[in-house]
């Protein structure tokens, strides 16, 4: 049962063949079973999901009108607060903290029947590619437990591979959906910004962050994709205008006579073999599906990477200046006669991990006096231009696409030392959230020198995130008839699981 | 080559109110050469006469009437305080000399 898609599931609870509490118990197990060696919760919250399962239920026995995922277990990233709910955004600073209120993905989510069943691991404050940034360890990858699944959504991606949640939620700063996504053979999408609410979304950088769905399969991702987004008053940003028709597209999946651009920026070199070889025939599979192929330039996104590592830090620097140490979360050093600035710093101290505290640092520098135009100042000017080259290039094609990541799954404390290569490896993710239009990840196959996951990247114009599940759709479809079955078939066995 | 000594770090450090120890002070202020040659690339590029985006929307003020809408009690917004008295927030020395 496990092993089913979310709609498969859906449709079996529809059918009375199956109900909420007995899928929700039959993935608890199997996180009991083999979450000790992936490692993607945080914390499980079984009583809280199988009475929210009960509850579906009981609603669904009475014959009230449930909505499409109503029962279905999921994965939620702990960066989304949830009332009384252990959430730590991967912090030691937020230790213990149980929020007083329901973030609005999570309220929307309760409203829709769906169970949540606990929170995944992540790097600390979502800054990380990797979910080894996280103050409570790390996630380890399914597919090859020596490896990293990517991150910083790492924990959501993992759960959702591993088959402990048919569907995750995550977030997307610089490509933490769509890298995690494609490290761990499944689909991934960050919705246009201001498409998913932000309140209860804890703040990393703000004009970049948005929550999206994860799935085994682009309807799958369809379907939690359109009811977790829409328009959100307690949000400033929140756009106010209909969903996407994102679901009928992924049901739709025909891409004949559609414009795909490659985009020469995002390819060839710096990119691993078998990354690019996947690349390749997934567009042959495009054309041969009757779309056009087209290669589009985007000269600015060669400084994407650097004006994404200014305008994150400098938003960062700001947004966890909260984390002061007098209202919530952890305070350490509040001995008689210590001052409010000194217990700050010494919580802060304590609380934050390597990569938060080396961001702050960099944000704190590139927003200072004296230094503020040549760094903040200019970063924000890239930005213009990769919005420029994007609208430039939307005019020659329908959809854009990239390999996802510029390597496969890499080994663990391979590079957290390096942080200059970590950053590399965001490199064909972050124009999209610096545009704040919408993209999505999907398993291109594995490459051949380590057998190990490829993401293909389709992105779209702000508002038209039906493009990524009409072009994901058809590719995914041509894609399993040619391997006769899907990618995450090919992952080893766990051990200990049933 | 760009750099930031440990001193410079350390001065960052205490704007940023993050407590340093020595060890940490250098780690980043090795690191930081590397990172800023890095991000120091967005100067490569003429960019005069283009305009700086702050936020990937045309942003405007949103107001809403002004009516008491439900909030917090005062319990749950207390309930992650590291320390309270009298329904209040319990918050170190702010002003002047120790007692």
């Amino acid at each position: 049962m496990i092993r089913s898609t979310a709609a498969q599931m859906a449709d079996a609870l529809a059918k009375g063949e199956t109900t909420s509490v007995e899928l929700t118990q039959a993935h608890l197990d199997r996180i009991a079973a083999v979450d000790g060696q992936v490692k993607a919760f945080l914390h499980v919250d079984s009583a809280g999901a199988l009475a929210q399962a009960k509850d579906v239920d009981a609603r669904r026995a009475k014959g009230e009108k449930l909505s499409p995922i109503a029962g279905i277990p999921l994965a939620l990233k702990d960066v989304l607060a949830q009332k009384g709910v252990p959430t730590t955004a991967g912090s030691k600073i937020l230790q213990g903290w149980l929020p007083p209120y329901d973030s609005t993905v999570v309220s929307t989510l309760k409203a829709a029947g769906v169970v949540i069943m606990g929170k995944t691991n992540m790097d600390e404050f979502a800054m990380g590619s990797s979910t080894e940034n996280s103050g409570y360890g790390p996630t380890f990858n399914p597919w090859d437990l020596t490896r990293t699944p990517g991150g910083s959504s790492g924990g959501s991606a993992a759960a959702v591979s591993a088959f402990e949640a048919p569907l995750a939620i995550g977030s997307d700063t610089g490509g933490s959906i769509r890298q995690p996504a494609a490290l761990t053979g499944i689909v991934g999408v960050r919705p246009t910004y201001g498409a998913v609410s932000r309140f209860g979304l804890i703040a990393y950088s703000s004009s970049l962050d948005q929550a999206g769905p994860f799935g085994r399969t682009v309807l799958d991702t369809a379907l939690l994709h359109e009811v977790m987004a829409g328009h959100d008053v307690k949000d400033a940003t929140s756009i106010n205008a209909p969903v996407p028709a994102v679901v009928a597209a992924a049901k739709s999946g025909d891409v004949k006579g559609m414009k795909i651009g490659v985009i020469k920026q995002l390819q060839g070199e710096g990119y691993q073999k078998g990354v690019q070889t996947r690349f390749d025939e997934s567009l042959q599979v495009l054309a041969s599906l009757g779309a056009e192929i087209v290669e589009v330039d985007c000269p600015s996104f060669e400084y994407a990477l650097a004006a994404y590592y200014l305008i994150a830090p400098s938003e960062c620097s700001s947004n966890l200046a909260r984390f002061d140490a007098m209202r919530y979360g952890l305070r350490t050093g509040d001995v008689d006669g210590a001052s409010a600035e000194a217990v700050m710093s010494a919580t802060r101290d304590a609380g934050f991990g390597r990569e938060v505290k080396r961001r702050i640092i960099l944000g704190t520098y590139a927003l200072s006096s004296g230094y503020y135009d040549a760094y903040y100042g200019s970063a924000q000017k890239i930005r213009t231009l990769i919005i420029q080259d994007y609208a430039k290039a939307f005019t020659k094609a329908d959809v854009l696409v990239s390999p996802t990541a510029p390597t496969t799954a890499y080994k663990i404390g391979e590079k957290v030392d390096d942080p200059m290569a970590m950053y590399l490896g965001d490199v064909a993710t972050i124009p999209v959230n610096l545009a704040g239009i919408c993209g999505m990840s999907l398993p291109a196959g594995l490459a051949d020198e380590d057998n190990l996951p490829v993401g293909f990247q389709i992105m779209a114009p702000a508002m038209q995130d039906q493009r990524l599940y009409q072009v994901g759709a058809a590719l995914e479809a041509a894609l399993l008839t040619k391997w006769g079955a899907p990618i995450l078939s090919k992952a080893p066995e766990l051990k200990g699981a049933k | 080559m760009s750099s930031l000594s440990r001193d410079d770090v350390a001065k960052l450090a205490g704007l940023a109110r993050i407590e340093m120890t020595e060890a940490e002070l250098v780690e980043l202020s090795s690191q930081f050469g590397l990172i800023l040659d890095a991000v120091a690339r967005v100067q490569e590029m003429d960019l005069s006469g283009v305009k700086a985006t702050s936020h990937p929307q045309p942003l405007e003020n949103i107001a809403r009437p002004d009516v008491v809408l439900p909030s917090l009690s005062p319990e749950d917004a207390l309930s992650g305080a590291p320390a309270q008295e009298e329904s209040r927030f319990r918050v170190p020395q702010i002003l002047g000399e120790a007692e």
